[in-house]
């Protein structure tokens, strides 16, 4: 098994995540979470894909340069955006009522633990030093797909994917699909089921590091990956 | 029109100063605030609240500001007695306060808490919603099946006043907002009995395309033009 350097991990995980998007040929709405699911706009090129914000806002352009910030117009992650052609707003009821509302076609978020049934934790730690959710319970409950994307092992080398959650869940049987540095993984009719495995690890060490059984077949497809990045 | 008629429009009486405005708000008042992140919250409004030093107030609102900035002064000024929302993450003293047992706070899904100060404003007192089903965020929450899916039965939430940001009203409250500045506010025009209004820009009777109107006047009591 070789370490994929973080950098590097984040980035194919947000690419191939992006893939699924272009690939599908269709118009999509994608709620996008912070950290890694942010990413996957960088690399989503199907025009039919349409960005929406739970702060209230369909038709996301890219983060704004410097020149062109307005503190007004900002992501759920309080980053700073444009707006593309089509856009529109609206309150934080009816961006919900979308999410909830089953409109919603894919929300992109990270997690700490996902388990074989499916149950994500990813709102808090309880260390006394966080006290928020957002919107992270009404994504994992509304959106019609949930993509979970996290790097394979936390920053202690423990898995994610656990047989069992421990930290406070945030949705029960929500994940439908977990994209990692080694490998896609899907739940399916509630078994995960591992979908593409990385060159740079064989079966039995992705077993060894994921503490939730999955099916995988003899020989699984290798995993798509991103074109080199440019020397710089 | 003719232009003294105009004139009269244009004194609807609903201006006044943001310190008039914050002096109607009541020791202990349930205060519903807007904005989400530093967006959309009415800043001069907060600042005129933080300066009359009321107390044992309940705020509700998306999260609660950055430590000492913004929202975040009431409770770095100890104003605060509890805060019901959904995003304290941006602010540590949130948790510091919680832990110390010094305010109470009530943690509620965005989307929940949301769509619980729509329901207020339309006269609905509670509904049904899967989200949160099972997590630590339902205790004492009924549950309840339809077709095969639970449900957290969520309460409507109201207040004594809503603290607002517009971007632009005419003289009789009908109110515009900018980008997603907008977020809250709308919901929470229709969900306190006294509702105050910031606004960026004051414009005349009749200039607001009707089409246009985001919040219609009868959900506003109080306008405060920025200085």
């Amino acid at each position: 098994m070789k370490t994929i350097p973080e950098e590097e991990a984040k980035r194919r995980i947000a690419w191939r995540i992006a893939k699924e998007f272009n690939d599908s040929g269709r118009t999509l709405f994608i709620n996008l979470g912070v950290g890694t699911p942010t990413m996957v706009a960088d690399y989503i090129e199907n025009p039919g894909v349409f960005l929406q914000a739970e702060n209230g806002m369909l038709g996301l352009g890219p983060a704004a340069r410097e020149a062109e910030k307005d503190l007004f117009l900002i992501n759920a992650g309080r980053i700073p955006i444009t707006e593309r052609p089509g856009c529109s707003y609206f309150d934080s009821a009816l961006s919900f009522g979308m999410i909830r509302g089953g409109h919603i076609d894919a929300t992109v978020i990270g997690a700490f633990e996902v388990d074989g049934d499916g149950n994500i934790a990813n709102w808090i730690i309880p260390n006394g030093k966080q006290l928020g959710v957002g919107g992270a319970m009404d994504l994992v409950a509304g959106a019609k797909k949930v993509y979970v994307a996290m790097t394979h092992r936390n920053r202690n080398g423990a898995p994610k994917i656990v047989s069992r959650c421990t930290l406070p869940v945030t949705g029960y049987g929500e994940a439908d699909c977990v994209v990692t540095e080694y490998g896609v993984f899907d739940f399916s009719d509630g078994r995960l089921v591992l979908r593409e495995i990385a060159p740079e690890i064989t079966l039995e060490e992705l077993r060894s590091i994921t503490a939730a059984p999955f099916e995988a077949a003899s020989s699984p497809v290798p995993m798509f990956l991103p074109p080199e990045a440019p020397e710089e | 029109m003719k232009e003294s008629e105009e004139k009269k429009g244009l004194s609807s009486g609903k201006s006044m100063s943001a310190e008039e405005a914050i002096a109607l708000v009541p020791q202990g008042a349930r205060i519903l605030i807007s904005g989400f992140g530093n967006a959309g919250d009415p800043k001069m409004l907060i600042d005129a609240l933080c300066a009359s030093g009321k107390k044992d107030l309940v705020i509700l609102s998306n999260d609660l500001g950055s430590p000492n900035a913004d929202l975040g002064k009431l409770l770095t000024n100890g104003q605060v007695r509890g805060l019901i929302g959904t995003y304290y993450n941006w602010n540590p003293e949130v948790a510091a306060a919680y832990n110390e047992g010094r305010i109470f706070v009530e943690l509620v899904p965005q989307g929940s808490f949301a769509e619980a100060v729509r329901a207020a404003g339309v006269g609905i007192p509670a509904f049904y919603t899967p989200t949160g089903v099972g997590t630590e965020l339902a205790a004492g929450k009924e549950t309840q099946s339809f077709g095969g899916r639970d449900y957290l039965l969520q309460e409507a939430l109201s207040a004594d006043v809503a603290l607002l940001k517009a971007h632009r009203a005419d003289p009789l409250g009908n109110l515009t907002y900018y980008k997603t500045a907008r977020n809250f506010n709308p919901i929470m025009a229709m969900a306190a009995d006294l509702v105050i209004v910031e606004v960026d820009e004051m414009v005349p009777l009749g200039a607001l395309d009707p089409e246009c109107v985001v919040t219609p006047h009868i959900f506003v009591d109080v306008l405060v033009p920025v200085r």
